[in-house]
């Protein structure tokens, strides 16, 4: 589902003397339909960097990052997020949205983005936040005032919403509780289940331990030049 | 006669003026520009109504001038006695004997003919005017044919009285084409405007003629469930009893007395010679 | 699919001075595209060049018109390209008075349009202002208001309810959240981000707030000089900016 081959990734600062700091080279990666892959690597060694040019955030300086069909290295913006929208969903650490707009909507909005019925996702994302153990007084509030707990939570009710075929995940457990962690996991298994392909970063050893079924090691992709 | 040229405007100027007619009426409704001239009044005393009858007189014309339908108030006066000095035309009150006939705000009850020329005087003959005070924008408006704006006027009405509350200088249509001012005539008058004599427009300070011809549709503009009606004092004449003539109210009294009159003179007395009698008119030979 | 509306090597001087030079891109249905740059970049240049308020010295304006496919928009008549901007094409300018009649109700600045291409029932227009009214959260019991009687943020929403009541296919935007309080340009983000899905419009927003194309762009475009400089994902766009404008604008941005 996922394929990675030969990827590279370089910054250049035009405003610092037009330095080049080269980050990754020769990234390698291959995940299946029900497979969930854990980027592990020290703080620093690409892992994001890695998950953001997967995303299509980041722009890969050579390579192939082929999602579905889509070599999102290449693909003109509109497939990007055509692809976003259908195929490829993303749990960050940080929660983006316009302000104002109410929790149950944020929640509802990839799924009324696909053209889903506006009762249909509203039940789905009604569903999502009692999982998450979003008091129900709170759905009809913008996300923007909430906790950093709660506002993370929010985050992945989003990202699963629509039963994006590939996801990517960053730190989806962290700063949870121990009930909202055992619901998060229980999504990525049910995920996993209906055949997503997923790779995520995971601080936490346990949880990785339990859903993931290999390892990457970002820190093999570091150029030789730069280590 | 006296030292002026024949109708006070001299030839090349009445040319002019005629040239300004002749296109307007090739092309009704469309506001044709002119060079106004001065003349010995003051604007928004009929100027351009003077000079469109000045290059239209000839010296066989009887010539007739009414002011809000009536022949003897000042305005009417001054401009027949104008051209009785400067032209040397007959003039008369009748309307039916009239062959050019200047008019301000009204439209003669008597059905007008082929042989006449009704001659109006405008004071702003843009229709757009009120919401588009552009002159460029309006005339590109005229020319694409863009007239949804002339409706946003009528829709206000509505939205602000509960009904097209416009009474006069209510907006038609050409011919399917110019939407034009019919100068500040009553909307009652708006459905006599397709008539057999030919109509012509002078605007003496915005410089601008604009034309019928006889016969052309004119169609006053209205919404689907607002149709436009023709409405007029819901009462008859006090003096001739005349029901489909158009009314003034005068006030008789301080006690509240008040009566309608036709404000169409000269129909409201050929009616009383023919022998009709309002309800506070007297027999005309009675009144004599 | 086909795009809705193609620019190409489109340019505009003013004398010596470059308002924009050989701009190209292709805009496909439903897409939000953001033109991001400072004051004297060229942005608004390009704006009206596109949409028909200014005429361009080269290139080509090509929208997929409804009757006849694509069609390059320059060569149109007059007429032709004043029913185009009344109905396919809507323009929503920075200050509201410049895109309303401050002189008619809010009823009738929404129903113009409609009177413009034909309407000639007065309960419907109503009805249909009314209910555009109620999209841009405007109450009912304005609609006989004047707009010199309503705050910026209500004039900015009656302007978008007055272009979009016939359903345009492309939206222009000129900074359509510029001059407004914080708290007025969150809703009114809010309204566009839900209009556009709703109605699948296509845009394109000129602005120099990155937030504000940040909510509501796919794509973005950074102009400097004149020139495109950088194009692509409005997120790729702000978070790894290729380009050294590009990077020293976003990183010019103050961190809230």
């Amino acid at each position: 589902m996922i394929e990675i081959s030969n990827v590279s990734k370089t910054f250049t600062l035009h405003n610092q003397g037009s330095a080049v700091i080269q980050v990754m080279d020769g990234a390698q990666l291959s995940v299946a339909a029900g497979e969930c892959v854990a980027l592990t690597g020290s703080s620093g060694a690409g892992k994001s960097t890695l998950m953001r040019m997967i995303y299509g955030n980041y722009l890969a300086a050579s390579g192939r990052i082929l999602v579905g069909d889509v070599d999102v290295a290449t693909a003109e913006p509109r497939e990007i997020i055509q692809l976003r929208r259908e195929v490829l969903g993303y749990v960050s650490q940080f929660l983006r949205v316009v302000p104002r707009v109410a929790t149950l909507d944020v929640v509802a909005e990839p799924l009324l983005s696909l053209g889903v019925p506006a009762e249909d996702a509203e039940a789905r994302a009604r569903d999502l936040l009692a999982q998450l153990r979003i008091p129900e007084r709170l759905w009809s509030l913008s996300p923007t005032t909430f906790s950093g707990g709660e506002q993370q939570r929010v985050n992945i009710a989003r990202g699963f919403a629509h039963t994006y075929p590939a996801m990517l995940l960053d730190e989806p457990t962290a700063s949870l509780d121990a009930q909202n962690r055992e619901t998060v996991l229980s999504l990525i298994e049910e995920a996993k289940s209906r055949g997503a392909a997923i790779i995520g970063i995971f601080h936490d050893e346990a949880a990785r331990d339990r859903v993931c079924d290999r390892e990457i090691n970002v820190s093999d992709f570091t150029p030789k030049a730069a280590a | 006669m006296s030292d002026y040229n024949f109708a006070y405007l001299d030839e090349q100027t009445k040319r002019m003026i005629r040239r300004a007619i002749l296109k307007g009426l090739a092309i009704p409704g469309y506001q044709v520009p002119f060079a106004s001239r001065e003349m010995p009044m003051p604007y928004g005393w009929g100027t351009g109504g003077v000079q469109v009858s000045a290059a239209t007189l000839t010296p066989d014309d009887q010539f007739k001038v009414i002011d809000q339908g009536a022949d003897d108030t000042t305005n009417a006066v001054s401009i027949r006695k104008f051209f009785e000095r400067t032209a040397g035309v007959a003039t008369t009150e009748e309307t039916t004997k009239a062959t050019v006939i200047q008019t301000r705000h009204r439209i003669p009850e008597e059905d007008l003919t082929e042989d006449q020329i009704l001659v109006y005087q405008v004071p702003i003959p843009e229709p757009l005017r009120f919401l588009e005070p552009s002159e460029i924008e309006t005339r590109k408006m005229h020319s694409l044919e863009e007239y949804g704006l002339m409706h946003v006027k009528l829709y206000e009405d509505i939205a602000r009285h509960g009904a097209i509350a416009t009474a006069y200088a209510y907006p038609v249509k050409v011919e399917g084409r110019y939407v034009m001012d019919p100068s500040p005539i009553p909307k009652f008058d708006n459905p006599k405007m397709e008539m057999a004599a030919i109509q012509l427009f002078g605007a003496g300070r915005e410089q601008r003629i604009y034309a019928l011809p006889p016969y052309t549709k004119v169609v006053s503009l209205d919404f689907e469930d607002f149709p436009f009606e023709a409405s007029k004092a819901d009462a008859c004449c006090d003096l001739c009893g005349a029901e489909d003539s158009y009314l003034d109210e005068v006030i008789t009294d301080d006690q509240g007395g008040r009566m309608f009159v036709c404000s169409d003179t000269d129909y409201c007395r050929s009616r009383r010679e023919a022998g009709h009698v309002g309800a506070l008119g007297m027999a005309q030979e009675d009144a004599a | 699919m086909t795009p809705l509306f193609q620019v190409k090597g489109l340019s505009k001087n003013y004398g010596t001075h470059i308002g924009c030079r050989d701009v190209n891109f292709d805009l496909y249905p439903g897409e939000v595209m953001g033109i991001v740059g400072e004051s004297g970049s060229g942005k608004s240049t390009l704006l009206n060049c596109m949409a028909g308020h200014l005429t361009p010295d080269a290139g080509q304006v090509m929208f997929d018109t409804r009757a006849e496919g694509m069609k390059d928009t320059l060569e149109m008549s007059e007429p032709e390209r004043r029913m185009l901007s009344r109905t396919d094409w809507a323009f929503v300018h920075q200050h509201a008075r410049d895109g309303l009649r401050m002189n008619v109700s809010a009823g009738g600045n929404v129903g113009e349009r409609l009177m413009a291409v034909g309407a000639r029932h007065y309960g419907e227009i109503r009805d249909t202002a009314i209910d555009w009214l109620d999209r841009v959260e405007i109450k009912e019991s304005r609609i006989d208001d004047r707009p010199s009687a309503f705050s910026g943020g209500m004039q900015q929403r009656l302007q978008i309810a007055r272009n979009l009541v016939t359903g345009p296919r492309l939206v222009f935007m000129d900074e359509p959240t510029g001059g407004l309080d914080v708290s007025v340009q969150a809703r009114l983000l809010d309204l566009l981000r839900s209009l556009v899905r709703e109605m699948g419009l296509s845009a394109i927003i000129v602005t120099h707030d990155l937030a504000v194309v940040r909510l509501l762009a796919d794509r973005l475009m950074v102009m400097k000089d004149g020139h495109v400089v950088e194009s692509g994902l409005t997120d790729q766009v702000l978070d790894d900016p290729q380009h050294g404008y590009t990077q020293l604008l976003v990183s010019s941005v103050l961190q809230v």
